[in-house]
Parts: structure tokens; C-alpha cells; sequence
């Protein structure tokens, strides 16, 4: 998801019998849904799995501006650009929440920058690929944001207590991202020909990304097994896309338009939709930096921390004066 | 020398008469940008009505190990709960 790739211990998940007393009692909380709160004994692993999945979950956030800022100058209206400014902050604010959030876990914030802008932590593979029409932004708060959201509930209930909290208000908030996204492709169906073409060429080029949002099949990942046990991921990578797809479709069918899948069935007897295979080598080669903007994304990132170098020293060196001079008068 | 801004625990009132709460946590170089920043990130709808914010290091936290010292003992009195007392219906409210 926006944590697609999260390693875990690579191992089986410990049966209660084979784990050591502090593990079998941590263990034991989790099973009972009790919250695992920052100062609490929890082993290692739990602890170095969180950071990777929140801290790449934070990423996600702050670089997925990236994509939307590129069209708030060229706004069609007043109000769409206020609208979308006002969306671009949210995100900006989900990632600040999930900073904080991993900074219960002894990591700091230019630590997990440096991560990121080495190239050593991940962001999700979707926000690597270029918005290139206005239908673009309606097409991201509907699926991305959509996605998002789907992955984002269930871990409402995750057993992490600061994690869980941030899911809380994020899910509050991200609601109206999807409903202006899904404004934006209805107001471009409604339109000319070519505004609905340009809806479909959106919703053609952001499908398939977009159901790769949940990451690689259930079989594939080896991490899941881990995570699940200790509640970090309640539901899986195959179970969440399932349900995305189920959901979409019917909101693809109202706008009048075709998800690009010829495979795309109804199933009666499952009571879901059967779809076609993914390209897992695409996601693949995107999430090792190949995808059509990985370079121009870091780049931005990296530009941006560079050029607030100055104003974060500046700040802090006044901070520092006013401190002594204050402590001089006392 | 190190030039990470401070984390500071932000503490909003979310409606008069309510207390204030804590809602979560941000860098920032001092109070009055904390307080800035906490109106950015934390009430962007109307969530509060005033704001406080607290340096993180100058928090001082029970340790998740005292927890039974600490609370074990009042489990025990359950007397100091209304619902101990029988009192007679005929009594009325009480
Ligand atoms: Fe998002
Ligand atoms: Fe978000
Ligand atoms: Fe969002």
C-alpha cells in the first residue's frame, strides 16, 4: 500500500510456546486487542518493522504532493485550485502525523529523511508516475485516494496506539479527497467529447498503478504472515485489492466509463469482480527507481531540503539567541 | 551543531467549557512557531478553539512498568464507587 514493500523478520511468525516470557505477555496484549503504547517492552522486530511501515507510509504522503502541486498553478477555476491547495495540505499533514508517529520509536525525523533522499527508504510506486491532464487529479483522488483509504481504515485498528491514532484522523479527513477527485470526473464526463476522452485516457493510465497500491500477490510476500500476527497489516494484500476493485467498478460503470481490463467480469458465484493479471514486473522495476518519475520525485525532495537548509538553521540559531538572551534577564 | 527543531506535544481545546487534549506531536524552533505550526497541522477544520503546546523533553511520564504499583491499589476499593452502596428503593433518588 503506501507501505508496499515493508520487510518484516523474514521469519514464521514465534508460536506462543516457542517465544520468551516478555514476548509471550507482548504477544498475549496484542491478541487481546490491547494498544501497544511508544514506552512498552515489544520486541525488536515489531519495533524495526513499525518504523520501516510508518516512516514509509510518511514518505508516501510528502512525495504524493508531488504529483497534485504540479497542477495547482494551472487549476481550471478558482475554486478547484482552492480545493486542491487545500487537499495538497492535507497530505502534507498526514505525513507530519505519521513522522510523529514513528518518532515514539526512537527514530528521528532527519534520520527518516535521510532515508529517503538516500534512496534506502521507500515511497509508494504510485506516485512515480507523471500527472500529464487536469483529469489526472480527478483521477488520483478517486483511485489513489480511494486506495488509500481502503488500506488506511483497517489500520485504524492496528495495535501500534500512536499509528492507530494518526490512522484515526487521516481516515477523518481523506474522504473528501476521493468525493473532489470523483467531482472533478464527473464534471469531465458530463463535458465535451473530448474532456470524457480525456477522463478515460486518466482513468486508463491510473488503473493498473493504482491496484498495485496494495502490493505483490499474498503468495509473493513473505512478510505478511509477521505483520499479521502482531496486527500491523489486518488484512491482506489481495483482500484489500479485492475489495477496491468491487467498489470501482460500479463508481467506473456511473461516469460512463471503461476500466481497462478485458478480462473484467462479473463473478456471481464469489459475488465479486474477476480481473485480469498485473504486470508485477512494472511495480517491480518502478519500486527500484525505474519508474517514468523516480528521479524527478528524489530530485524534488532532495531540492527542497537542500534549499531549507538556511531557513531551518536561521530559525533555530534565533531561537537559540532569544533563549539566552531571556535566560541573561532573569 | 545539531539542528533538528525541538518536538513539542500539542494540546488543543476542542469546543469552551471542554479541557484541552492532547492531539499530537511537531518539530518546530520555538513556542510561538509551535504554536503556529499546531495551527496548521491539527486545526485545519475547526478542530479547536485554543491551543497549548509543551516541549517534549519537559514531559515527565509514568513508566508503563509502575502501572500496577500505581493503579493496582485503587481496584480495590471498589467502595469509592456509588454503585457499592444498597440503598432501598423507597428512598428515592440518590
Ligand atoms: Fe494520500
Ligand atoms: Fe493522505
Ligand atoms: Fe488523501
Amino acid at each position: 500500500m503506501y507501505a508496499q514493500m515493508v520487510k518484516s523478520t523474514g521469519e514464521r511468525p514465534k508460536t506462543l510456546d516457542e517465544m520468551a516470557p516478555d514476548e509471550r505477555a507482548f504477544q498475549m496484549r496484542v491478541d487481546a486487542d490491547i494498544k501497544i503504547e511508544p514506552k512498552e517492552w515489544m520486541p525488536e522486530g515489531y519495533r524495526k518493522t513499525l518504523i520501516r511501515q510508518i516512516s514509509q507510509h510518511a514518505h508516501s504522503e510528502i512525495v504524493g504532493q508531488l504529483p497534485e502541486g504540479n497542477w495547482i498553478t494551472r487549476a481550471p477555476t478558482l475554486d478547484r485550485k482552492a480545493i486542491l491547495i487545500a487537499k495538497v495540505q492535507d497530505e502534507a499533514g498526514h505525513g507530519l502525523y505519521l513522522y510523529c508517529a514513528a518518532e515514539t520509536l526512537g527514530v528521528s525525523r532527519d534520520e527518516m529523511t535521510e532515508q529517503l533522499l538516500a534512496g534506502k527508504a521507500k515511497y509508494s510506486s504510485i506516485f512515480n508516475y507523471p500527472t500529464l491532464t487536469w483529469a489526472d487529479i480527478g483521477a488520483i483522488g478517486w483511485l489513489v485516494d480511494g486506495a488509500a483509504i481502503m488500506n488506511q481504515v483497517q489500520l485504524q485498528k492496528c495495535s501500534y496506539g500512536p499509528y492507530s491514532r494518526a490512522m484515526v484522523r487521516i481516515c477523518k479527513e481523506e474522504s473528501f479527497h476521493q468525493r473532489q477527485g470523483y467531482d472533478i470526473m464527473m464534471k469531465l464526463c458530463a463535458g465535451t467529447a473530448e474532456q470524457k476522452a480525456m477522463a478515460q485516457d486518466a482513468l486508463d493510465r491510473w488503473w493498473h498503478p493504482s491496484l498495485m497500491m496494495f502490493g505483490p500477490p499474498d503468495g509473493d510476500s513473505v512478510h505478511s504472515a509477521q505483520s499479521m500476527a502482531w496486527k500491523i497489516k489486518p488484512m491482506s494484500n489481495d483482500e484489500l485489492r479485492q475489495k477496491f476493485v468491487d467498489q470501482t467498478v460500479p463508481q467506473a460503470d456511473y461516469l460512463g466509463l471503461k476500466v481497462p481490463d478485458p478480462e473484467l467480469k462479473w463473478n456471481e458465484a464469489r459475488k465479486g469482480y474477476d480481473f485480469g493479471a498485473i504486470d508485477w514486473n512494472e511495480f517491480h522495476e518502478v519500486l527500484k527507481g525505474n519508474g517514468p518519475c523516480n528521479k524527478e520525485r528524489l530530485e524534488a525532495r532532495q531540492k527542497a531540503w537542500d534549499d531549507g537548509q538556511w531557513f531551518r538553521d536561521g530559525l533555530m540559531a534565533h531561537a537559540r539567541k532569544k533563549n539566552a538572551r531571556k535566560m541573561a534577564a532573569e | 551543531m545539531k539542528n533538528e527543531w525541538p518536538l513539542w506535544e500539542v494540546f488543543i481545546r476542542g469546543q469552551h467549557g471542554l479541557a484541552h487534549r492532547h492531539v499530537g506531536s511537531l518539530h518546530a524552533p520555538d513556542a510561538e512557531m509551535a504554536v503556529k505550526n499546531a495551527r496548521d497541522v491539527y486545526t485545519r477544520r475547526n478542530e479547536g478553539v485554543s491551543i497549548w503546546v509543551v516541549k517534549a523533553i519537559d514531559i515527565t511520564a509514568s513508566a508503563p512498568g509502575d502501572k500496577e504499583p500505581l493503579f493496582d491499589p485503587s481496584n480495590a476499593k471498589i467502595y469509592r464507587h456509588p454503585t457499592f452502596y444498597d440503598i432501598p428503593e423507597e428512598v428515592g433518588h440518590m
